[in-house]
């Protein structure tokens, strides 16, 4: 039998690698390969033979050397007499701290915008239009530096905020406006648990995790008892307590005090410094990716049929609760997907810091740093290598997310 | 085989990409132009005129050079640059020549792998208040917002100073000197940072200029200078002896004035080499005779053009000072042209 099946040996061909289905598609494979790989032995030769033309070699020592620069904004210890790996540092908790506070209010923004642009209110759906072709519409560095210089320009300086000046504190002399950032108040801990104050928000940090994950249980045991019994108890109130209660009583024990801005010389000091070119990032990206979200979940609401909504309406439910339990759940599928990749567009597009000078990883490492110690290739490749990280791990965290919202089939 | 000859084509054409750095001036002569980099703007160092034509002390290095070696001044291609951008202009082979206020240091010569050529303006950095601020010495600065342009050695300067002297800033980082001009003048900073002729020659540019001051602190040593790629030495020469011709030019009192009359031949044996009325020095140069006949008409010689650009006459009003002549007492000075 075996014999019959087995092809004509002896007679191979070169020309049967082209002609003949069963090698062709080895053939195109192969010479495929060697193209890409004659592509990269290429890009990799020319980098070497352009460095030692220059005289230049590949070394990551300059890390470790004195950056000499300072960092307005930074999240963690540092001084100019630090090292250039941790200026890279700065600038990454920076970039993080900017795609995180973005991310987080342009899903808000965009929700919100996107239910309302469905709403019935002729007003309010033709005004989340105008903001979403607004913004979605103007290049995003546009409106980046738009509303830096409406900061900068339109408010007042720290010196009119003196005795005497024309402008001043606002919400009970807490939060002053100034054209270089708004101040508003901070809290410090007078005696903290760990000589170091991130250690120590770190670990209020995690009591606020606990609390919420005993919340769950809590609500969770609720829905139990109100399954078996169908009476639901009411847990708000312990909720509230479990919310507050460890984390105020960790604030109390580390001596936590609020600290108001107050003016000291040139500049408010004390209480925290939201500087305008965060600011400004941070509005911009949101308002600019929220427009994107904004369509995406309008588009996900009305991929949900309308019966869904006729059905809940016919079971007596009120509007709010039909969207907030019925169609938003189920939009959830379709909405989380494209979500994914407007959250790395964000997070991508908060290299555009250095238009306003926020000290972001392309403004420390991508920028100064480079620029002061020549090691452009270094730099640049550390600097794709974070933004290829942050986006996978965003990209993979939100996979997780998104299965766990599918539709389970059985 | 076949594949041999593509591995070898690949190797000439990674080498061709890397060759760009050397034989400059043959690539100039070749191109017919000059590519020089300069700021994106400070009136008097390098600007766009009302014509968009460009105009400015630096501007005349580059034009001086470009007629050196191409005979004429016009024939050159500008690029405006950053602090940040500048060096990678430069090293990648996108500009021939930077003339752009650029200190020259130690690491930007040894580690950066550029040939300065000389400094044509000895300069320090210094500090821009508000009158009404009331501040008369940087010492009072404790807590100011400083503006200051990212990728330069003031920025270095900057936390040098303020960290030995123990007071406290809060740096604003700031792309180009035009944006610094503005976030200043909009009070988003209280004091600007840059090398003192640089803000003597912004602060020209206000409205009122009387309600600035120049704090008297120059808390370093700044000697700009134009540059070129480390490792081409010829072209490195080409440049280097161009500035000298400006400089000698002024010594020995020839100006763009009496230049033709000069040219004709004197009785001194070092204008006659200067002008290539007497000697090869053009030849040896690569270029022609009469090259720094040509560098002196584009603008003049160096005192000329600092009078015309940034002098005492112009509303940037610097004086001489460290740019004096060696003869006047100034640093000025260039090595002897025989």
């Amino acid at each position: 039998m075996t014999t019959l099946t087995d092809p004509p040996k002896g007679n191979f061909r070169l020309s049967q690698l082209i002609y003949d289905t069963r090698y062709r598609s080895i053939t195109i494979q192969v010479i495929a390969m060697i193209l890409v790989l004659l592509g990269i032995f290429w890009l990799v030769n020319n980098t070497i033979q352009n460095l030692s033309a220059l005289g230049k070699d590949f070394d990551f020592g300059f890390l470790s050397q004195p950056a000499g620069y300072d960092i307005n904004q930074r999240l963690v210890e540092y001084t100019s007499q630090s090292s250039h790996g941790r200026a890279a540092i700065v600038g990454i908790l920076n970039t993080l701290l900017i795609a995180f506070l973005g991310c987080i209010l342009a899903t808000i923004l965009g929700v919100v915008v996107g239910v309302l642009r469905l709403s019935k209110n002729w007003v309010v759906s033709r005004m989340m239009a105008v903001y979403v072709e607004g913004f979605r519409n103007v290049p995003l560095l546009l409106w980046i530096i738009a509303i830096f210089a409406l900061m900068t320009e339109g408010m007042a300086q720290p010196r009119d905020f003196k005795v005497g000046g024309d402008a001043s504190m606002i919400l009970g002399d807490s939060v002053a406006v100034t054209n270089r950032g708004v101040y508003v108040p901070g809290v410090i801990l007078e005696n903290g648990l760990f000589g170091s104050a991130v250690l120590n928000w770190l670990l209020i940090l995690a009591v606020l995790i606990a609390s919420i994950v005993c919340i769950r249980i809590l609500s969770r045991r609720a829905d139990h008892i109100q399954e078996s019994t169908g009476v639901r108890p009411t847990t708000w109130y312990q909720q509230l307590a479990l919310l507050i209660v460890p984390v105020g009583l960790v604030l109390i024990l580390m001596g936590a005090q609020l600290q108001f801005p107050y003016l000291k010389g040139f500049n408010f000091t004390d209480g925290i410094h939201l500087r305008n070119s965060l600011i400004a990032l941070w509005l911009a990206l949101s308002l600019y990716t929220g427009a994107f979200i904004a369509e995406i979940v309008r588009s996900g609401i009305l991929a949900i049929s309308k019966g869904q909504s006729e059905a809940a309406a016919a079971l007596g439910m009120r509007p709010s609760r039909t969207m907030n339990l019925v169609i938003l759940p189920q939009a959830m599928r379709v909405i989380i997907p494209p979500l994914i990749s407007q959250f790395l567009n964000l997070t991508k597009n908060s290299s555009l810091a250095i238009a306003v000078g926020y000290m972001d990883v392309r403004s420390t490492l991508g920028g100064i740093t480079i620029n002061q110690t020549g090691r452009e290739l270094e730099g640049i490749l550390l600097m794709a290598l974070f933004y290829l990280v942050l986006s996978l791990v965003i990209s993979g965290v939100m996979n997780v997310y998104n299965n766990r919202t599918q539709l389970q089939e059985r | 085989m076949k594949k041999s000859v593509f591995l070898g084509a690949m190797t000439v054409a990674g080498l061709a990409a890397g060759a760009a750095a050397a034989g400059t001036l043959d690539d100039v002569k070749a191109r017919g132009t000059l590519n020089c980099g300069v700021t994106t703007g400070l009136v008097g160092f390098a600007a766009p005129d009302a014509n968009g034509v460009w105009d400015g002390f630096d501007v005349g290095v580059c034009r001086a050079v470009a007629a050196a070696v191409l005979g004429d001044p016009m024939a050159v291609e500008f690029v405006p640059t950053t602090g940040q951008t500048r060096f990678t202009a430069l090293a990648s082979g996108e500009i021939d020549l930077l003339a752009r206020n650029t200190t020259w240091t130690f690491s930007r010569d040894v580690d950066l792998k550029f040939e300065f050529v000389g400094v044509n303006y000895y300069d320090g950095q210094g500090f821009m208040v508000p009158r009404e601020l009331g501040v008369s010495s940087a010492q009072d600065l404790d807590g100011a917002t400083v503006c200051i342009q990212t990728g330069t050695t003031t920025e270095l300067n900057l936390a040098d100073y303020f960290r030995s002297n123990d007071i406290s800033y809060e740096p604003v980082p700031i792309e180009t000197n035009a944006e610094a001009q503005q976030q200043y003048l909009a009070g988003a900073c209280d004091v600007y940072t840059t090398d003192a002729s640089g803000l003597a020659a912004t602060r020209a540019t206000f409205e009122n200029p009387g309600d600035h001051v120049l704090l008297p602190e120059i808390v370093s040593k700044e000697p700009l200078g134009p540059l070129v790629r480390h490792g081409d030495n010829e072209w490195a020469d080409v440049a280097r002896w161009t500035l000298n011709a400006l400089i000698t030019a002024e010594e020995l009192g020839v100006t763009s004035a009496n230049i033709a009359e000069l040219s004709a031949g004197t009785n001194n044996p070092e204008i006659n080499r200067l002008l290539g009325t007497e000697g090869e020095l053009g030849a040896m140069l690569g270029l022609e005779a009469d090259w720094a006949k040509n560098a002196l008409m584009a603008g003049g010689n160096y005192g000329e053009l600092f009078e015309a650009n940034i002098g005492e006459s112009t509303p940037i009003g610097l004086a001489r000072g460290l740019n004096a002549m060696w003869t006047e007492g100034g640093l000025i000075y260039s090595p002897p042209f025989r």
